[in-house]
């Protein structure tokens, strides 16, 4: 059973074909990477995996459950979890409520109007432990506000993974971030254990290259080449779309 | 912490003892006024302090409540009975706002619950057969809950300090929990609460629940209050002034709608027997907390008492020689 099946997907906005006729298989523990030139569909791609968007025709399937109609708050209970491009978070809230909001996210405490969030210990204590496979344990208690980029984005990678997820979907997780934080990023990316299955946004092919087990290669909502990294790398329709030599 | 507290106590001590030093039944009545607006800017600053979605349609379900207590007074019902309806009837009100508002945020919220206030206001003022048109509905009699008359002044202030406190204490409890933490999370970002598991909506919309309950308590103190109700209390101007009540106070704090009910409802009565353009002077006041603090006056007092506490600090250990206290 795949860990994420996608079967024909279409996407259009008016007359522009986002996603066009999109089948992808990957595997349990897989680490896949997503690739292709601006406008060629990959955040929409993601969009309509997670659910923001609704596809127009076709079908996911999550472990083998079709999705393609869960809602995708539902998606997120069901074992996905994602990151944003643009990173998302609770500016006005400490790193350790960021990660305590994901955690309660999948608990039927999040309904609850009485209980003192601040004193449920073991919310506090598993996102401190989140907090610690990040390496922000120490600064948990500081505001959002008034962290660095690159720790913005290990709080997000954390909150993933705090949801125990099966699939990982991250959305270009090294944009922006200077030398030494990519290479913080990339160990953190590199411990997570098998059972996690990543499909992975990104244009930086010097980390992203090494991290992924088989790539694919979209261009105008298309999948134009897939297959294992040296398989993709070497293909002369990658040079022409992607890496333009 | 330990000053947080001891301010509470002295707060609280004041209340409690306030018909003692008050000078004279007046200003006990302003003080119970002051109380039942405060609930009234508590249950709006749910929305549109901790949720981000403001409302200008709160004086319509404010008024449902109030006429549908004052109805149920006039068919003959007692008076725990008439209080139970008229809180299930704002209750139903706000759950129909909900549903027909909360289809969009930001600009679109306003503008929806502002119609929906607007058709209220509307019906009040014309469905006369029920609401008695402009002349209002009148109520006879307050409740003499366990022997206690209402009618008298100090006790009617008594009953409104309890449900005061309850409804502060409702609120406290409620900003602390999951759900209160889930509430301000869809205000700030509600896609990526949605990503992450939550269903913003419904917590929206219980949230608003929350919000219609303590308008409706405020409503059922103040037709008692006033024992009339008209049109008047429906208007939009009505809806603008508790939304000017959380927003001078400090929106999305717990104690700014307090102190902004109070503003208010003192410029409104007390300062208005001295000077006759009282709503010039009001203006001008939110137009200074706007410049000076437009985070609200309870967050920019914090804030201006936090710099010159700083201020006295550095001071201090500039003058003790300051070497070693470098922070």
């Amino acid at each position: 059973m795949s860990a994420l099946t996608i079967i024909n997907l279409c996407k259009s906005f008016g007359g522009l074909h986002v996603t066009t006729n999109v089948n992808l298989n990957v595997e349990p523990g897989e680490r896949r990477l997503i690739i292709g030139p601006n406008g060629a569909g990959k955040t929409t791609l993601f969009n309509l995996i997670t659910g923001e968007l609704t596809p127009d025709s076709g079908s996911i399937q999550l472990l083998g459950k079709d999705i393609t109609r869960v809602p995708s708050r539902r998606r997120a209970h069901l074992g996905m979890a994602r990151t944003y491009q643009i990173i998302t978070l609770f500016a006005r809230d400490t790193i350790l409520h960021n990660v305590t909001l994901a955690l309660l996210g999948l608990s039927p405490a999040r309904w609850n109007p009485l209980l003192d969030l601040k004193r449920q210990g073991h919310f506090i204590e598993h996102a401190r432990a989140a907090l610690e496979k990040v390496g922000l344990a120490q600064i948990a208690n500081r505001p959002l506000a008034q962290t660095s980029y690159g720790e913005r984005r290990r709080v997000e990678i954390a909150m993933a993974l705090t949801q125990n997820p099966k699939l990982l979907l991250l959305d270009e997780p090294f944009a922006g971030l200077s030398i030494d934080e990519r290479r913080d990023v990339k160990e953190l990316l590199l411990a997570i254990p098998r059972d996690v299955t990543i499909v992975m946004i990104e244009h930086n092919m010097d980390v992203a290259l090494e991290f992924a087990e088989r790539i694919t290669l979209l261009h105008f909502g298309e999948v134009i080449v897939e297959g294992t990294r040296a398989e993709v790398v070497a293909d002369p329709r990658t040079r022409e779309v992607y890496l333009g030599h | 912490m330990n000053q947080r507290v001891f301010a509470l106590i002295v707060a609280f001590i004041v209340l409690v003892t306030l018909p003692y030093w008050m000078a004279g039944v007046y200003y006990v009545n302003v003080a119970s006024q002051i109380l039942f607006y405060a609930i009234f800017a508590l249950g709006l600053n749910v929305l549109a302090g901790y949720g981000g979605l403001v409302s200008l349609g709160h004086a319509g379900l404010f008024g449902v409540t109030a006429y549908a207590t004052g109805y149920m007074l006039q068919l003959g019902l007692g008076h725990p009975l008439a209080i139970l309806i008229g809180l299930l009837v704002g209750l139903a009100a706000m759950a129909i706002y909900a549903a027909l508002s909360l289809r969009s945020t930001g600009i679109g919220f306003i503008m929806i619950t502002l119609a929906l206030g607007e058709i209220l206001w509307g019906l009040a003022y014309r469905w006369i057969s029920l609401t008695g048109g402009d002349n209002g509905l009148s109520l006879k009699t307050r409740p003499e809950p366990f022997g206690f008359s209402l009618a008298d002044t100090n006790t009617f202030y008594y009953a409104t300090l309890i449900v005061f406190l309850l409804s502060f204490a409702a609120m406290t409890v409620f900003v602390r929990s999951p759900l209160g933490a889930a509430l301000m999370g869809t205000r700030d970002q509600p896609r990526r609460m949605n990503a992450l598991g939550y269903h913003v909506w419904a917590i929206r919309f219980y949230a608003c629940l929350f919000s219609g309950l303590l308008t409706a308590v405020s409503a059922i103190l103040f037709v008692y209050y006033t024992q009339f109700i008209s049109p008047q209390t429906l208007a939009l101007t009505s809806s603008a002034e508790v939304l000017l009540m959380v927003i001078s106070g400090g929106a999305g704090t717990l104690l700014g709608p307090v102190v902004g009910a109070a503003l208010v409802v003192v410029v409104k009565t007390v300062v208005s027997g001295f000077i006759e353009r009282w709503n010039f002077l009001l203006g001008a006041i939110f137009v200074a907390i706007v410049i000076l603090m437009p985070e609200g006056l309870v967050p920019g007092s914090a804030r201006l008492w936090r710099l010159a506490w700083r201020k006295r600090t550095r001071h201090a250990a500039s003058i003790s020689g300051g070497a070693e206290v470098k922070s």
